[in-house]
This record gives structure tokens, sequence and C-alpha cells, in this order.
């Protein structure tokens, strides 16, 4: 279905002899080279550099940084070590978001693309509402909710009283509330980039197909399970994968909603991996740490990649 | 920190993946390879004058409340009368200052002047972020006999001076007199002892007001904890700073007072980030152990009538949270003597405005400027001025708040019911003896 744009892309003169070449066989790669100049400064280097880091005991302040080998690494998977417990404490609060955030983060911007992909007056206006709040930033966003969701003086509990509800729950203070509540702020402040994602993926699908299922007298729920999803599929996976490493990368909300409260169970991987590297300057852990988070990572949207693929057969 | 800010190819993930080792990475670059220039002002002026060339100074520092303003206002005072130097002051949260700092100096892009609190001074000089500056304290003829003892060691690491005490901030008791004339409480005459204390709360209690919140949260929960544990007669750690000792009978007896408040219905259960104290503002809480930073906002409301009194003493002694800001001066990538002696001579103007400073809600360092009449005017700090010889400072040793961090753990755990206070205490001194025992061996 995706190769329908590559298709038309062919140019027809290229075969011609004797005229301008327009490609040679450096032409790829130098259209690449912008990208691979940033990838290669900003990322491959660093991640190397990173590597060797977490081989020390560092601190980029300090005259010294003491070769240690693996025992950053090792350290993290010994009981009574200063970070394993702690670490393993925040990768679980990492996972508990990541599994309650991304089935909503799919589902509910896939519904809000649909309804915006109607034709109805006010379309633009409502597609710019939704949008809206990804364009805050976190630290915005984090004080908002703050209050908002504050147990004794926030907002939604003094309305939850009005209607006669329980207007006592700890939305940032205790769990399971305080993940209902990063959760919560999650999907409402970034539904919008995924709906627009889909919006673009839905536009893809031609008509004719809905035209074709209709003549063949199938019903909307059809025409969404064999239309509309296979059609998807592709923007699926990358919806997923992008949205399983945002979660995953969470640390903006607890930092600022909770304070990793009650006793640092909402204390997310990155969160740790920030304070240990920036607040106690220990980068050597904290990027021993970093890597390890990057492994599972990698294994997650291998497995992702994995079970798209499956489908495909 | 946004969401969604890598932006990613389907191809490209793996790379970001690995990015977020690299973002460390990144974190971690720099000129280490730079030889330390631990050169402070040596010239014969350092701070008493300045004559040299016109130079614009960069001044750093985490004045995030209404002392902001007041430095802002002292600073634009200094530009007026020195033509010759300007200061462009920047305002961070303490905690993004000491991430940006470092790596701000080591890139050579640093501040020209800093201000610190006596518990990061150790960690930055032993980091090389800050350079001594024994020349402006001499100049400035400060003497040991005119600052509390912890002020005075607090600016010293290894013997040399890095820090110019500022001030000293301190917790009170921030307590709101319309919720004590509807309780019948004498709102001139705030409690002073436990007795006092709780008879006070039962009255407020009566009339359906939870009086005393306590707040999970190093701001004040984990600060009441601290004056509590000195008042019980304990302490934060062992004499020569190798153990915490916050789990003795002392921390346990004053983490479960706090706890018994929640249990008792003087708090409520789960009180949020900064509740307490908005509570306080809203009239609904009755009395919060504050800091003295909050006077100017609270003594400017219309809506309510905030009292401010000294801590009660609840346990067996005086004991109050404090800490002090000092001025620091940070190390400079250039040669640029002009300047160092600049920032030198601001460093002591400013000192010697402190009683200005002090209208900011602050106590002067200096004991006689304390003492002073000048200072006892102010509205709403004398009460601070009072507690002076009951404030507790925490120590100077390098890294020291990686310790502390662990005792507020604690703080939050009991407080919010997730573990007992003793065990909750016992649990973050061992880990934090482990810490200090890290540290150590890092800073040497």
């Amino acid at each position: 279905m995706t190769t329908s744009t590559v298709v038309r892309a062919t140019p027809r003169v290229s075969r011609r002899a004797g005229r301008v070449r327009r490609s040679g066989p450096a032409t790829p790669y130098l259209f690449l080279a912008p990208y691979g100049v940033l990838f290669v400064g900003f990322i491959l280097l660093p991640a190397i550099y990173g590597l060797w880091i977490s081989l020390h005991d560092y601190d980029y302040l300090l005259p010294h940084q003491p070769w240690v080998g693996l025992r950053n690494y090792t350290d993290l998977f010994k009981s009574g070590s200063r970070d394993g417990a702690d670490f393993w404490r925040s990768i679980r609060a990492t996972v508990i978001f990541t599994v309650f955030s991304v089935p909503l983060l799919v589902t509910i911007p896939l519904g809000i693309a649909m309804l915006l992909n109607r034709k109805f007056p006010g379309r633009t206006f409502f597609r710019a509402v939704f949008f809206t709040p990804y364009v805050l930033g976190v630290a915005v966003v984090g004080v908002l909710f703050r209050f908002l969701l504050d147990p004794t003086i926030g907002l939604l509990n003094f309305y939850l009283g009005k209607l006669g509800l329980p207007d006592q729950t700890p939305w940032t203070t205790q769990v399971p509330w305080a993940w209902v509540g990063l959760v919560g702020m999650t999907v409402w402040w970034t539904l919008g980039f995924n709906a627009i994602i889909y919006l673009a993926g839905l536009q893809e699908i031609s008509p004719e197909l809905y035209e074709a299922a209709e003549v063949d007298g199938a019903t909307a729920w059809q025409k969404f399970r064999n239309v509309t999803l296979p059609g998807l599929r592709p923007v699926l996976l990358f919806v997923m994968t992008l949205t399983i490493l945002a979660s995953a990368n969470m640390f903006g909300q607890s930092w600022l909603v909770t304070k990793g409260a009650p006793d640092n169970a909402t204390r997310t991987a990155i969160f740790y991996i920030s304070q240990v590297g920036l607040q106690q300057y220990r980068q050597g852990v904290a990027a021993a740490m970093s890597y390890v988070v990057a492994i599972i990572l990698i294994c997650v949207s291998l497995l992702m990649f994995r079970l798209f693929r499956q489908r495909d057969v | 920190m946004n969401q969604f800010s890598v932006p990613l190819s389907r191809r490209g993930f793996l790379g970001a993946a690995g990015a977020v080792g690299g973002a460390m990475a990144l974190a971690a670059c720099g000129g280490q390879s730079k030889p330390p220039t631990a050169a402070g002002p040596t010239g014969s002026a350092a701070g008493s004058a300045y004559n040299g060339p016109k130079v614009t100074l960069a001044f750093w520092n985490g004045f995030t409340g209404a002392d902001g303003d007041y430095a802002k206002k002292m600073v634009n005072q200094f530009n007026s009368e020195t033509p010759n130097i300007h200061v462009n002051m920047n305002v961070f949260q303490w905690a993004d200052l000491f991430q940006k700092m470092p790596a701000a100096v080591t890139s050579g892009n640093g501040p020209d002047i800093g201000a610190m609190h006596i518990d990061d001074i150790p960690t930055q000089a032993a980091q090389r972020v800050i350079v001594p500056i024994d020349s402006v304290a001499n100049n400035l003829k400060l003497k040991e006999s005119d600052f509390a003892p912890a002020v005075w060691q607090g600016g010293m690491y290894k013997n040399a001076r890095y820090g110019i005490p500022l001030d000293v901030h301190c917790l009170g008791l921030f307590y709101n007199k319309d919720l004590f004339d509807k309780a019948g409480l004498d709102a001139e005459k705030p409690p002073t002892t436990k007795d006092e204390y709780m008879a006070a709360l039962d009255k407020l209690k009566s009339k359906n007001i939870q009086g005393s919140w306590v707040s999970p949260f190093q701001f004040t929960g984990g600060l009441m904890f601290q004056s509590l544990l000195w008042q019980f007669g304990g302490d934060l750690y062992s004499s020569d700073v190798t153990k915490a000792t916050w789990d003795s009978d002392a921390g346990v007896s004053a983490l479960t007072w706090m706890v018994d408040l929640v249990k008792q219905g003087y708090s409520p259960k789960n009180v949020g980030q900064d509740a307490d104290y908005i509570a306080l503002k809203n009239a609904k809480n009755a009395m919060n152990w504050q800091g003295i930073w909050q006077v100017n906002e609270v003594t400017k409301l219309t809506t309510t009538h905030i009292g401010i009194a000294a801590l009660p003493k609840i346990g067996t002694k005086g004991g109050v949270w404090g800490n002090s800001h000092q001025f620091v001066l940070p190390r400079s990538q250039g040669n640029d003597n002009s300047k160092v002696e600049a920032a030198a001579y601001f460093v002591s103007w400013f000192i010697k405005h402190g009683a200005d400073w002090a209208k900011s809600g602050k106590v002067p360092a200096d004991n006689n400027l304390a003492k002073s009449q000048a200072f006892t005017s102010i509205t709403g700090l004398k009460p601070f001025a009072d507690e002076v010889p009951d404030v507790h400072f925490p120590p100077s040793v390098a890294g020291i708040n990686d310790a502390t961090a662990k005792m507020y753990d604690a703080v939050n755990a009991a407080v919010l019911g997730k573990a007992d206070p003793a065990s909750a205490l016992h649990t973050a001194a061992k880990q934090a003896s482990q810490v200090l025992s890290d540290n150590s061996k890092k800073y040497g």
C-alpha cells in the first residue's frame, strides 16, 4: 500500500543517455549526509562516549575519573548496593506508567482522529482544540496539574465534593491514584500528537476502498475492521513504538506533580538517572543505568516490529 | 523533557534509544582537559574598591521568591552607583543552578558571581566550580566572632574560604490569626510549648479546623523534622560526619510526633507539595512551620491575617532548621582579572548593604547586624532574630546533600503512611551512611 507513492515518483527521463547526469553513485549519500553528520555528532559519538563514561567512577568536574570496569553495571544487579534496589524500583515505576498510558494513547487518539476525519462544521477548530495541549511545555502542564490534582486544595477534589463524590482522593501523594493522575494528564497532554499522525494515515486510505466495502454491504464496524485498521497498520506501528519510547522516558510529570511520592513509588527511571547523574554528580553510574534502560527499550521495540511483521504473513 | 521531543523515523529509533545513554554523555561533555585555574582575586584591592575598565558581570542565584525582587532592586542600585560595573542577574531554581553552573563554568561560560547555601559550597569547591576568596574576606575584615560557628565554618573548605556569609534563613511558626480568633484562641499569643501547641490544636479541632498540616516533602515537612530532631536532642550526623544518626531515639520521637499529628486528625492525610502553606493563606490550616523567606508574602495578604512567631518548643530544648546564603566566585577560564576584581567589589558592596538584604526576609549573617535596631524593627522578622541561638545548620561536607536526601525520603514515607517512623529512619540512615563513606572516598 505504501509503495504507491514510490511508483508515482519514478522519473521517466532517467534512462535517456547523453544528458546531464542527474544522479551519481554518491548522490544518495550526499543527501543523507546532513542527517548523517547530526546522527554521528549528536547520537553515535555521545553514545560511544557514554559507554566509556559508564566504565568509570565518573564526575566530569573532578580531575580524576577512576576506571572501574563493569562495576557500575554489576552493582545494579547486586542486592545491597547503593543504587540496585532504587534503580529497579524506578524501572518498575516506568513499566507501570508505560503499561497504563500506552493503550490509552494508542486507542483514544485513533477514535478522535476518526471523528476529526469526518466532514462537519468547525472541524478545523476541533482539530486545533485537541492538538493545543501538546504545544504546552511539561513545566506548564506539570504546575497546572499539580494544583488541579492536589489532594487537599485541588480543583478536582473540590468539584468531586460538590457532586457528592469522595473529595479526599490523594491524586498526587498515594498510589494507585497518583498513577491515574499522571497517566490522565499525559493522555490529555499528548493525545493530540498521536491523533494528528493517525489523521494523516486516515487521509492516505483511498476512499474507493470504503465505497467498494459499502457496495458489498459492509457495516461500519466491518469497514473499520477490514479497511481502516489494515490501512493504518504502518502508522499504528509507528505510533505504538513512538508512544512506548516516550512513555518509557517519562520524567517531567512525576518530577513536578508527585516529586516521586509516595516513598519514591512514582520515581521513574529517567527521574532516578537524572538525580544520580546531575544532582549527585555520578555520571558513570547514571550512564550505566541509561544503557540498561536503552537495552530494555531496544528489546521492546524489536519485539514490536516482530509482532507487526508476523501479522503481515 | 517534552514527551515527544525526539523526532523519530522508523529506522532511526534504535539510534534514538541509544540517545538515552547519549544524553548522559552529552551532559558530561566539556573541557575536562583544561587545567584547573583555581585563582581567586589576588590584587591588593580585592573588593575594597574598583578602578578597572568598564565590565559586565553575570550574577546567578536561586532567589526565586520575593527575595529575588529585593536582590534585583539592590543590583539596580549597585549598577547606578557604580558606572564602571554592570551586573546582570539571573535567577534559577536552586536545583537547576547546581546542574547549570558547573557545566557553564567548565565550558567557560560561567557567571562571575554566585550565591549558594553552606551545604553546597564544599561540593562545588571540591569540584573546582568555585574559587577561594580569602582576600575578599580579609578586606571586608570579617571576624569569626561575628558569625554563628556553622555559618563561619560553612564558607570554608579545606582551610580556605570560598563563601562570604550573606544571611541566615530559618524556620518559624506562621499561624492564621483569623482561625485563632474563630477557635477562641489569643491571636497575639501563639503556642510556645508542646502543651500549649496541643491545647491550641484541640480547640481548633473542636471548630473542625485541622490546625497543623504536615507536609511529606522537604518543604516544609523535612525542615520541620530536622527542627524537631534537634529539639528532642538528636542530630543529623555524627560529629565527624561519617554516620547518619537521625534514626536515634530523638529522631524516632520527632517523626512519630509528626505522624501522630496526621493520625490524630490535626492534619489531613496526603498533603501535597506546598499545600500546607497555601492552606494557611486560604485560612484552612492554622499553623505552619514555614521559612522566613515567605514573610514578605504573608504580611502583604489582605484576605487573611498571618502571625509570625518563633518555633514552639516541642522537645526538651530549642531547635530550629536553618541555612545560610553565601556569596561565591565561580572559576573563570579567562585571564580577565578586572572582572574578578569587579566581582569582589560587588560582593563587598552587597555585604555592606546587609541591612537592606534582610528586608527580603532574611536574618543578617553578621550577629551585630542581626541584633541591631535596623533589623529587629522590620515587620515580621523579629521572631527569627530571637531564634538565632537555636538555629542548626547542615554540616559543610562535600556531597552531603546526597545523604540528607535519604532523610527526606524517610519523612515522605512515614508521613504518607508507607512505613513506620522507626524503620523508615533506620533504612534511610543506613543508606546515608553508605553514601557518606562513598563521598569521603570520592571527594577525599
